[in-house]
């Protein structure tokens, strides 16, 4: 039996993220929270984020749903902290191109081990859990703009 | 029953989905479609696809005859004494809502309760909540037994003299339980309350008397039961019906309009404002003649063999837990060890078998499970051993893929 194009989901890499969660947990000191939810399969996630001077500074998750949606929340911890917002903003911007099946060249940002959820776009019905974190991400910048 | 026969008659399961031969095992969500209701919609529109009630023409009286004449298969269907107490509505949903703002809002007030499960769809639950937060009145839960069934004790109870509406599902889309809903009937009956009945995941199943249950509503739609989408009924008694105020204005349900007063239709016309569902109740009616030619009888037998079945081929997957009663509808919900329902789904789709994940709408039951999801495979006339095995054998696959993960 093969399983070569669930493979292009389910890489090592995500299942690892899945399994040995980074940054998981809550964020010491002042910092913005966002809950998100996806209500037609009730995939939630908690975000924490301490921005400083426009800049990620820490970013820890918490929440429950698949292994797409909490390794992707994983990644993206891992991939903003230390960033600018309007870098963060414009990785979420390649990483919905990235699920539009499109190419994203941009060298000036390094997705990192976040690229392994290309095979995503194949898999439409799992869009929506591979954005979750990343939509939580980016209504907290809006909130915090707003403010 | 003529398996061969049955699945013959559905088009949409001779398919390869991801290169394997479909099994389709999602139902409770939707139900597949025989050609003789495609080929009915087919008909409507090719041939006399016209308004209702309204035309003297040849078309529009063709229109006429076969919406009224669904009506009565309906009747028949669910074995109501009158077609006046069937109203066509869009589904299940409407149908609820439709008893909540009509009756419940010029019915209750402060101090009076409404009596639900923590089992009941959100469509059951949520015009409850409002028609509560509208009137004053009171939503109580009745308990559930840690099988996920009702206890006729606890039904006692919770209904009191204050109760005036009781709404409970036939039978859940999540645990299979089937309710005793005319024991339950009995007991709002006698204080004093009405009985909504659910028949969302009933009436495509069971056989439905609705005097027999002694109901006042019982709501269900068609695209469950083989009809179309966008069509579903909503029985009520005579006597209730008539007292109740319309809640849709326009259209179809005017009588006379004066400049600041109108008057509404008889029943059941009175409740369906605008141009009605007329292909979907043409349609609906032609999947009851199909149910009927099959035989509900030997419709719930063969579903009762194969829940049968799936329990017992299912138990012998290591780490699956299966939620709900023994005795149960034509459904299994279940977890596999760790693997998310979604990533579960995921593996099974790419073998071609479809079942549904995730909450099912019913938040309140999952939190009463104290899981965050679960998955569920689904059976109807079209299904078969082998589909289960093709489950079952999924399931397998699914854990050898993420064997080393978990």
């Amino acid at each position: 039996m093969s399983f070569n194009n669930l493979d292009t989901l389910y890489r090592q890499v995500i299942m690892d993220h899945y399994k040995n969660p980074r940054n998981r947990g809550t964020v010491e000191g002042d910092h913005l929270t966002v809950d998100m939810n996806n209500p037609t399969c009730g995939d939630r996630i908690q975000l924490q984020l301490q921005v400083n001077e426009g800049v990620v500074e820490d970013a820890k998750f918490d929440g429950e749903g698949c292994s797409i949606s909490m390794s992707s929340a994983s990644m993206m911890t891992q991939a903003i902290k230390g960033q600018k917002i309007e870098d963060a903003v414009k990785m979420s911007h390649m990483f919905s191109e990235l699920m539009l099946g499109n190419e994203v060249d941009d060298d000036s940002i390094d997705l990192g081990d976040i690229e392994a959820l290309q095979g995503v776009a194949k898999f439409p019905a799992r869009i929506k859990c591979a954005t979750l974190a990343w939509k939580a991400m980016e209504k907290g910048v809006d909130d915090e703009q707003e403010d | 029953m003529d398996i061969k026969a049955v699945r013959d008659a559905f088009p949409i399961l001779h398919q390869e989905v991801n290169g394997h031969p479909l099994v389709y095992l999602d139902s409770s969500a939707t139900s597949q479609k025989p050609v003789q209701v495609i080929e009915k919609l087919d008909e409507y529109y090719r041939g006399y696809n016209s308004n209702v009630h309204r035309g003297v023409h040849t078309l529009g009286t063709r229109a006429t005859d076969e919406y009224e004449g669904a009506r009565e298969k309906v009747r028949r269907f669910i074995h109501a004494a009158s077609t006046q107490e069937i109203i066509f509505t869009r589904g299940t949903t409407t149908a609820i809502n439709t008893v909540a703002v009509s009756y419940g809002r010029a019915s209750l007030s402060q101090g009076d309760e409404i009596v639900i499960t923590p089992m009941e769809h959100h469509s059951n639950i949520i015009p409850w909540q409002q028609l509560a937060k509208a009137t004053g009145a009171t939503l109580k839960y009745m308990p559930l037994q840690s099988d996920g069934t009702i206890l006729l004790e606890e039904a006692e109870k919770t209904i009191t003299e204050n109760t005036k509406i009781v709404a409970i599902a036939h039978v859940s889309n999540v645990l299979g339980t089937i309710n005793p809903v005319k024991e339950i009937a009995a007991i709002a009956h006698r204080n004093g309350a009405v009985m909504l009945v659910d028949g969302a995941q009933g009436a495509p199943h069971l056989k439905v008397d609705v005097q027999e249950l002694d109901c006042d509503f019982y709501a269900f739609s068609g695209h469950k039961m083989c009809g179309p989408t966008g069509i579903g009924v909503l029985y009520g008694k005579r006597s209730l019906l008539n007292e109740m105020e319309p809640v849709e204005f326009g259209g179809e349900m005017i009588d006379f309009v004066n400049l600041y007063d109108s008057t509404w239709k008889e029943l059941p016309w009175k409740f369906e404002g605008g141009t009605p569902i007329i292909a979907g109740a043409v349609g609906l009616g032609a999947a009851i003649d199909f149910l009927n030619e099959v035989g509900l009888h030997e419709i719930a037998e063969h579903e009762h063999k194969l829940v049968e079945y799936a329990q017992q081929q299912m138990k012998t997957v290591e780490g699956l837990t299966i939620y709900g009663p023994d005795k149960r509808a034509g459904l299994v919900t279940f977890n596999l060890a760790d693997v998310h329902p979604h990533d579960l789904a995921t593996v099974l789709d790419a073998e071609g078998i479809a079942v549904r994940a995730g909450h099912h709408c019913a938040q309140p039951l999952m939190k009463w499970l104290e899981v965050s999801a679960t998955a569920r495979a689904s059976f109807y006339l079209y299904n078969t051993e082998e589909d289960i095995d093709r489950l079952v054998q999924g399931l397998q696959t699914t854990k050898e893929y993420f064997g080393d993960v978990f």
